[in-house]
């Protein structure tokens, strides 16, 4: 699958990079989707040896592909909310000298980067990649409601019901790009729904 | 005027600690209450040497919420420049002094979850105060603090009496070493680690610690050089509109000092970036010493660090 270049932005938005195996006590690589490919461009015997696959597969056929890695662990999870609870797990009894490779949506990168930060990793130690969906995590800054998986621009808040204008303003502490009320001047006059990048 | 804001002190203390170091304290002239400053902070002391004014930075090693004195220690470089002798051998109690406002390039990342202090020599005077301030929250530390013996160890019967459970001691000549390996292995996810010693300790402790995986910004450490003597040079100062002779045990900041230029400065010595400067022209070698510009910057050509960086060859020109 051809890698979505974003278009240059404001300096809040985030940018992604291109994984690269690095040498360390051990790895942790979190994926979501599509991002399993990223995952399978830089494995070696070597590094699964000492390394931990978190998994979210998201309707895509993948997972076997990264079990017959041979991964020192591998975890398949349904969501990132059931998986959050391990990976805090991993992550609290973790060492210095972890590697963390994030990779697949935006959501999940930005989501588990919160969860490393917390952990003590500084965010520029650690590795990302974009593959796959374009899809956006927004918050609401009216009712501060998350709506996973957004495509258009603008949409409907799943909280509260606004009609929101998404933003490349990005928020780590809430893993989520800020989505404004787009008719509050003039009620009602919303523009058609467009894909965020068209 | 160039460097950080001076403040006029009286030498109150001299305490000889061992054979190599000696603790100077210092209060305000004017009676006023000094600043407070934060753990691994240095300021810079002016000497008069028979007229050449020396300018030599010492981590403060005081409690930094005591703001009735600040104290350094000063280890005797017989080899050096002469700013330690200076120190051990003509000041004394009473004299009157010129320090800088205290310049912290080595503070401690309140962001860790633990913090690990490796020290060699001399090196343990910021971590003396970086303690007393992570003491005062209950901050979570470790010392790992190597000595050449115990008739040099600076400071190891305060640390091990106070913190015996935090503080490791290694002596060179009965064959103590850290175990960096070790150390560095199985230590908990948000540990930064802090180094501050000789410039091969330094290196050592970095490399293993990249080698292990440990990110960079979890990786601390300070190193003044002393400007080292060298060949004499000339330089044109194209802003000043001068050409300067650098001297043989003068440093290239020093010789613009001295010819009234003021340029930039803050530590003196290659780690602070504040002495950078563009270089115009130049037909001949750079020896750089600095650990500020990269090895691409230095390769270059285009910036000087006048701090501890010479040149020789025929001609060279800085826009100063």
């Amino acid at each position: 699958m051809a890698k979505f270049e974003f278009p240059p932005s404001i300096l809040s938005r985030p940018v992604w990079g291109r994984l690269e195996a690095r040498s360390g006590k051990s790895h942790l690589m979190i994926a979501d989707a599509e991002g399993a490919e990223a995952i399978l461009d830089i494995a070696t015997p070597e590094l699964m040896e000492n390394t931990h696959i978190i998994y979210i597969p998201k309707g895509a056929n993948h997972a076997d592909k990264l079990r017959a890695l041979a991964p020192a662990q591998f975890y398949e999870g349904p969501s990132y909310d059931a998986s959050v609870q391990r990976i805090r797990r991993v992550l609290s009894g973790a060492h210095m000298g972890l590697q963390v490779y994030l990779t697949g949506t935006e959501s999940l990168m930005g989501q588990a980067m919160r969860e490393t930060s917390t952990a003590g990793i500084p965010h520029s130690a650690v590795q990302t990649e974009h593959r796959g969906s374009v899809a956006r995590r927004m918050q609401c800054v009216h009712c501060k409601g998350i709506t996973e998986d957004v495509e258009l621009d603008p949409f409907v808040c799943s909280h509260c019901g606004l009609n929101l204008f998404v933003r490349d303003h990005y928020s780590r502490r809430h893993a989520a790009y800020q989505g404004v009320c787009v008719d509050a001047e003039d009620h009602g006059n919303i523009p058609e729904p467009k894909g965020i990048y068209e | 005027m160039s460097g950080a804001e001076k403040i006029k002190v009286k030498v109150t203390e001299i305490t000889p600690i061992n054979e190599l170091v000696t603790r100077f304290r210092f209060t305000q002239i004017n009676g006023e209450l000094l600043p407070t400053f934060s753990g691994g902070a240095h300021t810079v002391v002016e000497m008069d040497d028979g007229g050449i004014t020396r300018l030599n930075p010492y981590s403060l090693m005081s409690d930094p919420y005591d703001q009735s004195s600040y104290t350094i220690s000063v280890r005797r470089d017989d080899e050096g420049r002469g700013g330690s002798l200076f120190m051990h051998n003509n000041v004394t109690v009473g004299d009157e002094m010129t320090i800088s406002y205290p310049v912290n390039l080595f503070s401690l990342d309140l962001r860790a979850d633990k913090h690990l202090f490796i020290a060699g020599g001399i090196g343990i005077t910021p971590f003396l105060a970086q303690i007393k301030q992570l003491e005062r929250f209950n901050g979570n530390w470790e010392l790992h603090y190597a000595c050449r013996s115990e008739a040099l160890g600076s400071y190891v019967n305060v640390l091990t009496d106070r913190h015996p459970n935090e503080t490791h001691i290694y002596y060179d000549d009965q064959s103590q070493a850290i175990n960096l390996v070790n150390l560095l292995d199985g230590q908990p996810l948000g540990t930064h680690v802090y180094v501050c010693g000789p410039k091969g300790m330094i290196n050592w402790v970095r490399k293993t610690a990249e080698d292990a995986g440990w990110p960079r910004d979890n990786i601390h450490y300070e190193e003044f050089l002393a400007p080292q003597p060298g060949k004499p040079f000339e330089v044109k100062l194209a802003t000043s509109n001068k050409v300067i002779q650098v001297g043989e045990h003068e440093s290239l900041l020093e010789a613009m000092e001295r010819e009234g230029v003021d340029a930039p400065y803050l530590c003196r010595g290659g780690a602070c970036g504040q002495c950078e400067t563009h270089v115009i022209g130049y037909d001949g070698q750079f020896i750089h010493r600095d650990h500020w510009l990269d090895d691409d910057e230095h390769a270059s050509g285009e910036k000087i660090m006048p701090c501890v960086s010479r040149f020789e060859g025929k001609t060279l020109v800085l826009d100063r």
